[in-house]
């Protein structure tokens, strides 16, 4: 069975046509996992943000981190392509493997590592340029020319998000002259056109509407058949709708994870039951 | 209960819109000052003459400011270059790459240094960039010089501008988003890229504004180039030669030579042409801002 060229739905009931055996044998099947993380620790002088992280990424699939504010998913995103290297009281530790190479080690190309892992932060940030050159940038900075290739690039991601039709008359103005959830599409588009392997997604529809939400899952699901995804999201029936693999995070530790189906319907712990009676 | 805080803010309004009429007429009134007691050379002179004649000899009724205007100029765009890229450098190092505990260290440095006053830079230009000059410089380059020269009283005057511009920019810096920094390396932006594209891009305004600042108090600075530019009328492009700033020329001789017609108000046009000089540098710089507010 090649799951990645099937649709979540077809993916489910096919899940539960088959016998729990067969599952953890095509699981098993799959190539190595794409992300490593082995023994994560971050801290500040203040206490731990992080305890003990140990999580695996399955290739071309979509896991979403779940769990209430505070409890540093954002942290784990940020350490996932070391931004956290930027804030300088954040202490890092542990192991964190990108096909197979530990990118916390030092002497990293760092630069190229990050363009591997599109970031999408959790409050959009368009750089102080037009909307144009915001989709570009990665582009330029990958030592792309062309002037053709890019504006071709910048406008299939913009359609691709959805903001096309929006933006196509105004392309040279500033791109914080965008509402907040035209941002977030922005940023969407912008982190999509420098073609990263792993995207990394903090709340990527927070600000949008119904039907922008719509495209972006869309989107993602679509982008699962070349991309690894990582997606935060406090709304439940998103986790479900899109996550293959969930995560569930309290106080800076993994309590439990496993298919949504069974995370999200049957909880183990009580923390995680608790958490999705009061999200009800 | 409801009256009593509507005449409590009706009277804070108030009080709010009398200082600051107060406030904006302080400039107001300089200048009609000035421009009074200027009125009598400004009578009997050119504009054009006053500004672009270089003769000046008083007892002869002879007041052309170029030399002046001149050395104001040189030393203040002397201190400019030394100063400012320094100062972005360090602004950009100490904000950016180094350590939190350099910072925190260099905060209250920083302010002492600009706490300092004027005249100990000037001491200390005497006793260390003079001699330097004189048996260092001078010598170095063929030429001899008494020390007291444009590039002494540039020095002191970049030294006085550091603190001060690099506090600015530090203080700009530190109002970049971390989050735009964080998208720019995020798109594979090596870290001088980053500082490009977003410290340097959105922070113009501020660093144009820190800049202007600089300029401005470089340009009316007395006391400290006072006490090592020489002081001695010279329209020449060598820095080793001593130069007479407008500030310098209104400190050494008002109150005296007061005999001497128009003397008075020759020195008071100077003031004048301070304040004007000043006024478009600023100008200038907030033209810039602005330009630069738009991306
Ligand atoms: N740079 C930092 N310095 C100190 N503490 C930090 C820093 N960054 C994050 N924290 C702390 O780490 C914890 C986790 O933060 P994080 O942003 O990862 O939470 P989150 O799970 O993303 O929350 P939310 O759902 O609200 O976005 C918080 O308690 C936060 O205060
Ligand atoms: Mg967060």
């Amino acid at each position: 069975m090649n799951s990645m060229t099937l649709s979540y739905q077809s993916q489910l009931t096919a899940r539960r046509a088959v016998s729990q055996n067969e599952i953890k044998v095509s699981e098993l099947k799959e190539a190595a996992p794409i992300v490593e993380i082995k023994g994560l620790n971050v801290r500040t002088k203040d206490g731990e943000i992080l305890k003990n992280i140990n999580l695996e990424i399955p290739k071309n699939k979509i896991v979403v981190l779940l769990g209430p504010s505070g409890c540093g998913k954002t942290t784990l995103l940020k350490s996932l392509n070391r931004l956290t290297d930027l804030h300088k009281e954040l202490k890092v530790s542990g192991q964190i493997l990108i096909d197979g190479q530990d990118i916390t080690k030092a002497g990293q190309n760092l630069a190229n590592m990050r363009q591997k892992m599109g970031l999408l932060s959790q409050r959009p940030f368009p750089l102080p340029a037009s909307i144009y050159k915001n989709v570009a940038y990665g582009l330029k900075l990958k030592g792309i020319r062309s002037k053709k290739l890019i504006s071709h690039s910048v406008e299939t991601n913009l359609k691709r998000v959805g903001l096309w039709n929006e933006v196509q008359d105004r392309l040279k103005s500033p791109a914080n002259s965008l509402s907040i959830g035209q941002q977030q599409r922005l940023c969407l588009a912008r982190g999509l056109a420098v073609k990263p392997t792993i995207i990394l997604a903090d709340e990527p529809t927070s600000a949008l509407d119904p039907i922008s939400t719509k495209i972006i899952e869309n989107l993602f699901k679509d982008l699962k058949k070349h991309y690894t995804i990582i997606l935060v999201t406090h709304v439940l029936r998103q986790a479900l709708r899109l996550a293959d693999h969930v995560v569930f995070m309290y106080y800076g530790e993994i309590i439990e994870q496993g298919h949504p189906d069974d995370i999200l319907k049957n909880p183990k712990t009580k923390i995680l039951k608790k958490y999705l009676i009061d999200g009800n | 209960m409801n009256k009593k805080r509507k005449i409590a803010d009706i009277l804070v309004n108030i009080w709010m819109r009398i200082g600051l009429y107060l406030l904006l007429s302080i400039p107001v009134f300089i200048v009609i000052g000035l421009f009074w007691k200027a009125g009598p050379l400004l009578k009997s002179q050119s504009l054009a003459n006053l500004l672009f004649s270089s003769r000046w000899s008083p007892m002869k009724g002879e007041f052309g400011f170029l030399p002046f205007i001149f050395s104001s100029a040189y030393v203040t765009v002397l201190a400019f270059l030394l100063s400012a890229p320094l100062c972005l450098f360090a602004a950009i190092y100490l904000t950016q790459f180094s350590k939190q505990r350099l910072l925190n260290f260099m905060l209250p440095v920083i302010d002492i240094l600009a706490g300092i006053p004027s005249v100990v830079y000037g001491v200390w230009g005497i006793l260390v960039i003079v001699p330097l000059v004189s048996d260092g410089i001078a010598p170095f380059f063929g030429t001899s010089s008494s020390g007291y020269s444009l590039l002494a009283g540039g020095t002191v005057l970049a030294v006085m501008c550091i603190p001060y511009m690099l506090n600015m920019l530090i203080e700009v810096f530190h109002t970049i988003p971390v989050g735009m920094k964080e998208a720019s390396l995020s798109l594979g932006a090596t870290s001088w890229e980053m500082v490009k594209h977003v410290i340097l891009r959105k922070g113009f305004p501020g660093i144009i504004s820190a800049f202007g600042l600089g300029i401005s108090k470089a340009f009316g600075e007395t006391i400290a180039v006072l006490m090592v530019v020489g002081n001695t009328l010279n329209i020449s492009l060598s820095p080793l030669k001593p130069g007479y700033p407008l500030p310098a020329l209104i400190a050494n001789n008002y109150g005296e030579m007061m005999s001497i017609p128009d003397y008075d108000s020759a020195l008071m046009f100077a003031a004048l042409l301070l304040f004007v000089v000043i006024l478009i540098i600023n100008l200038f710089f907030r033209y810039f801002i602005h330009k630069g507010e738009k991306v």
